[in-house]
């Protein structure tokens, strides 16, 4: 029986001919990441277990980016605790503040994360790296702590949903629309347990920073991963980024897939998830009422790239944003801020009426950047806008692009920009 | 192994962001993770649970964040075991690997209602709630994962493999 692409590099990485959906391997990681939150529950646990190595210091990541600069006290001591954790094992890839930035946008850009690669991450958008063709997940701090000792972990292999993208996008529309409306048609947890392997001609339409949006939020749908196949944009892509060798996994003609679906690019709309779960998906025309906006967040490790920032500051350019709006634009990585820098992008931010934040997941989390207070409603372009999750439990998020984040700051209201 | 405790029923996609909301992950004290866990969905969970308690719940138990915080949270406050008709799969293995009993059982997950008392029996698979009489089969764990739940977590099966 034919594997998938998931399959293969999974296969390669446990030793393996070949392997089955649902069956129980171990394999062998190229890198395991953590951050400020999570980090710092794994180094306990090596501690407590008396686990005193690393397996490889060049493929451990660390990444303190949640709540740096740090927010508090509390948190400073997180990021003491994986300060001294790097230091003591000479972590090579470990991110200070100012070299730092958010974690799944900062590793493909450091060139850290190739294709062919195997790789856990004690981070739920993990995930993102699918979009150079590699395996990557999300784990818990025990995975992390387990996968720095020993460079394995275990996997149960999944089976796939195959989605074959066809057709191009209209201007305003990107990557963000694309999996909002694969969300909102497959549900939260339409995807639980499974790969998304995303194949067909309209890849080729999608830019890799649309790539990364649409692995990055797999997650959202419940899977393990999702993942692209290589094509010449990838490969320029690595070759720009990194110097180590990368290896190409195509899934075989014969693979089995629970589901295929087709998404037509060309038919797809700027698309909002409603709050509380990514599911509730409205096209943009589908709301007929003015819902009045507090607060507009760009950035993250969804929607926090070069080309989100250009997206955005197009729109923006020359207006202001709606009496009374809160605009927080937080570029990603410091190259992608002096990027944004260099091409004035953060001028015609801050001349917008917003302000421009050091590379933090602060807003997104609810932590800190941009916390929202009692009934305030705001359109994020991060990736989960469940109760609470930005701040106050009644308070209210919906899950946009950045083109849409911008048109609707300033409008003060819900709203796309006009094509 | 058994559990035996009053039942906490919650619906579908209870995500890790309510069972332990990220303005309090700038801590990682089981203890102190424990006073605020549920805390955006069920005000009165901390103040109630007791030692041994259940949390029973539809589809989808535990999506969003990988937070490991959220298993720990629920394992510090004494529960004994969720049980789930799915769980998001970075909680189900967070749950193995920190050794919190989980069941996945459709059945158990629709028709437990809150505050019945109910008895899993762990080797069996049994689900019984006592209240309504009912028994249900739960999904047994495979071998591979039964050993980690045995050696009290991933770290201790690892340490005692090697």
């Amino acid at each position: 029986m034919g594997m998938t692409m998931t399959q293969k590099i999974l296969a390669a990485h446990a030793g393996l001919e070949s392997v089955v959906a649902g069956q129980l391997i171990e394999a062998d990681l190229d890198l395991v990441l953590g951050n400020d939150i999570t980090s710092p529950v794994a180094i306990k646990e090596m501690e407590k277990m008396n686990l005193t190595e690393v397996f490889n210091k060049d493929k451990i990541a660390l990444v303190p980016d949640h709540f740096v600069p740090n927010k508090d006290i509390k948190s400073a001591e997180h990021c003491k605790c994986v300060r001294e954790f790097a230091l003591k094992n000479k972590i090579t890839n470990y991110f200070e503040v100012g070299k730092m930035g958010i974690e799944h946008t900062l590793l493909p850009e450091q060139g850290l994360t190739v294709a062919g690669d195997v790789i856990i991450g004690a981070d739920s958008h993990t995930c993102t790296y699918g979009a150079l063709g590699a395996f990557s997940t999300g784990v818990g701090s025990t995975d992390m702590a387990a996968g720095m000792a020993t460079g394995k972990a275990w996997f149960k292999v999944p089976s796939a949903i195959k989605f074959n993208v066809v057709g191009k996008m209209n201007k305003w529309v990107s990557g963000k629309d694309v999996i909002l409306h694969i969300i909102g048609m497959i549900g939260v947890d339409g995807a639980l347990y499974k790969s998304m392997e995303f194949v067909g001609e309209g890849i080729k339409n999608l830019s890799m920073d649309d790539r990364f949006t649409i692995a990055n939020m797999a997650i959202e749908a419940g899977a393990k991963n999702g993942i692209f196949p290589v094509d010449e944009l990838t490969e320029a892509y690595l070759k720009e980024h990194s110097k180590r060798d990368y290896k190409v996994y195509e899934a075989d003609a014969d693979a089995v897939y629970d589901e295929e679906y087709t998404i037509d690019l060309s038919t797809l709309k700027p698309t909002i998830a409603f709050p509380h779960l990514p599911e509730n998906t409205h096209t943009i025309d589908e709301i007929k009422e003015q819902i009045k906006i507090d607060q507009v967040v760009i950035g993250s490790c969804t929607n926090g790239r070069i080309d989100d920032l250009r997206c955005a500051a197009e729109v923006l350019k020359g207006h202001k944003v709606a009496d009374g709006m809160r605009l927080i634009v937080l570029p990603a990585t410091q190259s992608i801020y002096l990027q944004a820098m260099e091409e004035g992008l953060l001028r015609t931010f801050i001349e917008a009426g917003g302000v421009v934040s050091t590379p933090t997941c602060g807003p997104c989390l609810g932590g800190y950047m941009g916390v929202l207070a009692e009934g305030e409603k705001c359109v994020s372009t991060t990736n989960r806008n469940f109760v609470g999750r930005m701040g106050h439990i009644t308070s209210e998020i919906y899950l946009a692009s950045p083109a849409v984040a911008a048109a609707s700051a300033i409008k003060g209201y819900i709203a796309a920009p006009e094509v | 192994m058994n559990a035996k405790g009053r039942v906490f029923k919650y619906g579908d996609n209870v995500d890790t962001d309510v069972i332990i909301p990220a303005r309090y992950l700038n801590s990682s004290d089981p203890k102190e993770l424990a006073t605020h866990c549920m805390e955006d969905i069920d005000k009165e969970f901390v103040s109630k649970v007791k030692a041994g308690d259940i949390i029973v719940a539809t589809k989808n138990f535990g999506c969003g964040s990988s937070r490991e915080h959220a298993p720990i949270a629920i394992k510090a406050n004494g529960v004994s075991c969720v049980i789930a008709e799915t769980f998001a799969r970075i909680f189900y293995r967070n749950a193995i690997n920190i050794g919190l009993p989980i069941m996945e059982c459709k059945e158990a997950s629709e028709k437990i209602n809150a505050g019945d008392e109910v008895e899993i029996n762990f080797d069996t698979g049994e689900i019984f709630d006592k209240t309504t009489g009912e028994s249900f089969k739960g999904q047994p764990f495979p071998e591979f994962m039964q050993k980690i739940i045995h050696s009290d977590g991933l770290l201790n099966y690892i340490k005692n493999r090697d």
